[in-house]
C-alpha cells in the first residue's frame, strides 16, 4: 500500500507548482482599460462611453478626461468574458482598449 | 470645404455636399473598405459557409493603419510586461483575435460601404450645380460616425499623427508638401465627425 500512495502525490505536484503562475485567481476582477491616442476626438470618446456603457454625461466626460490626461482609464470591470465583450465593442468604435486582471 | 452636419427635427442628421466633396468622401470610403478588406489570411476559400466558421487571424496586421484598427486586446501599449506575462498576453491576444477580428472587419467594411452607397444615391448638379443634401436616419448616422472615425484613424496613422500638438504642425505644412491634401482631408473629416457627434449626443 505504501507504494500506491505515491501516485497521487506525483500527479498533484505539477499542478500545485503551476497554480500560482499560470492560473489567475478567480476572485480578482478583470478590467477594461481605454488608452489615449492622438486621433480620437474628445467628444467622440465621451459619446462612446455614454452610448455603449450608458454612463451619465458627467461620468463619461470624467473618464474621457482621465484617458486624455493620464493616458488611460479603467472604464468597466467584471468577469473576463464580460471584459472581452467590452474590449471588442471598444475596438468596434475605434477606441484603443485592452483588458487585464486588476492586481 | 465647410460642410457640417445639422440635426433633423425628427432625429437624424443632414449635410449639404457639393460634387467635389462627394467625390473625395466616396474615394476615401472606398479606399478604407479596400484597406479593411476580407483580411490577410484566406478564410475558407470560395465557400461562404466554410468562411463563416473559419477562424480569424492570430497575428496583428502588419500595416500600421490596420494594426491601429485591430489592436491586441491583452497587450497594453503603456506597460512593460515581464517575459512570462508578455508571452501570456501575446497568446491571449492571438486567441481573442481569432474569434473577433473577422467580425470586426466585416462591420467596419459595411460602415465604409454604407457611406459609398449613400453618396451614390445623391444627385449633385441636378439643381444647377447646387450642393446635394444628404439626410441620414439615426441608425445610418451611426454607420457614418464609425466610418468617419475609422477613416481618421487610418489617415492619422499614415500621417504619423503622434500627439495632440501635431495638429498645428500638420496644418502649417506648405502647399507643395505631398502630404498636404491628406492633411486637409484629415481635418475636414474631423469637422464632419465632430458635428455628426453633436447630432447624436444623448442628453
Amino acid at each position: 500500500m505504501g507504494r500506491v500512495s505515491v501516485a497521487p502525490v506525483e500527479i498533484e505536484r505539477p499542478e500545485s507548482r503551476e497554480a500560482p503562475s499560470s492560473v489567475p485567481e478567480p476572485d480578482v476582477p478583470w478590467v477594461t482599460v481605454v488608452h489615449n491616442d492622438p486621433v480620437n476626438l474628445m467628444s467622440y470618446v465621451t459619446y462612446v462611453f455614454q452610448s455603449y456603457f450608458g454612463y451619465s454625461k458627467d461620468k463619461a466626460n470624467r473618464l474621457m478626461l482621465d484617458v486624455h490626461h493620464k493616458g488611460r482609464a479603467i472604464v468597466s470591470s467584471g468577469t473576463r468574458e464580460e471584459m472581452e465583450r467590452d474590449v471588442q465593442a471598444m475596438h468596434g468604435y475605434g477606441l484603443w482598449a485592452t483588458l487585464q486582471q486588476e492586481r | 470645404m465647410s460642410g457640417r452636419f445639422e440635426s433633423l427635427p425628427g432625429g437624424g442628421a443632414a449635410i449639404a455636399l457639393d460634387e467635389v466633396e462627394i467625390s473625395i468622401l466616396r474615394s476615401l470610403a472606398m479606399q478604407l473598405a479596400e484597406l479593411i478588406g476580407p483580411g490577410d489570411q484566406p478564410a475558407g476559400g470560395d465557400d461562404p459557409l466554410a468562411a463563416l466558421f473559419a477562424d480569424g487571424p492570430s497575428k496583428p496586421p502588419e500595416d500600421p493603419a490596420l494594426a491601429r484598427l485591430f489592436p491586441d486586446a491583452y497587450s497594453p501599449p503603456d506597460r512593460e510586461l515581464g517575459a512570462r506575462e508578455e508571452k501570456e498576453a501575446r497568446e491571449a491576444s492571438a486567441e481573442f483575435r481569432r474569434f473577433t477580428e473577422n467580425d470586426l472587419r466585416a462591420r467596419k467594411r459595411d460602415d465604409a460601404l454604407a457611406v459609398v452607397r449613400d453618396l451614390d444615391a445623391l444627385d449633385p448638379g441636378s439643381a444647377g450645380g447646387a450642393p446635394a443634401v444628404l439626410e441620414l436616419a439615426p441608425d445610418r448616422s451611426r454607420s457614418w460616425l464609425g466610418a468617419l472615425n475609422d477613416l481618421r484613424l487610418a489617415i492619422g496613422t499614415r500621417l504619423e499623427v503622434t500627439d495632440e500638438e501635431d495638429g498645428g504642425e500638420l496644418l502649417g505644412l506648405p502647399d507643395s508638401d505631398p502630404r498636404k491634401p491628406m492633411v486637409m482631408a484629415y481635418f475636414w473629416l474631423g469637422g464632419l465627425q465632430e458635428t455628426l457627434i453633436e447630432t447624436l449626443m444623448p442628453e
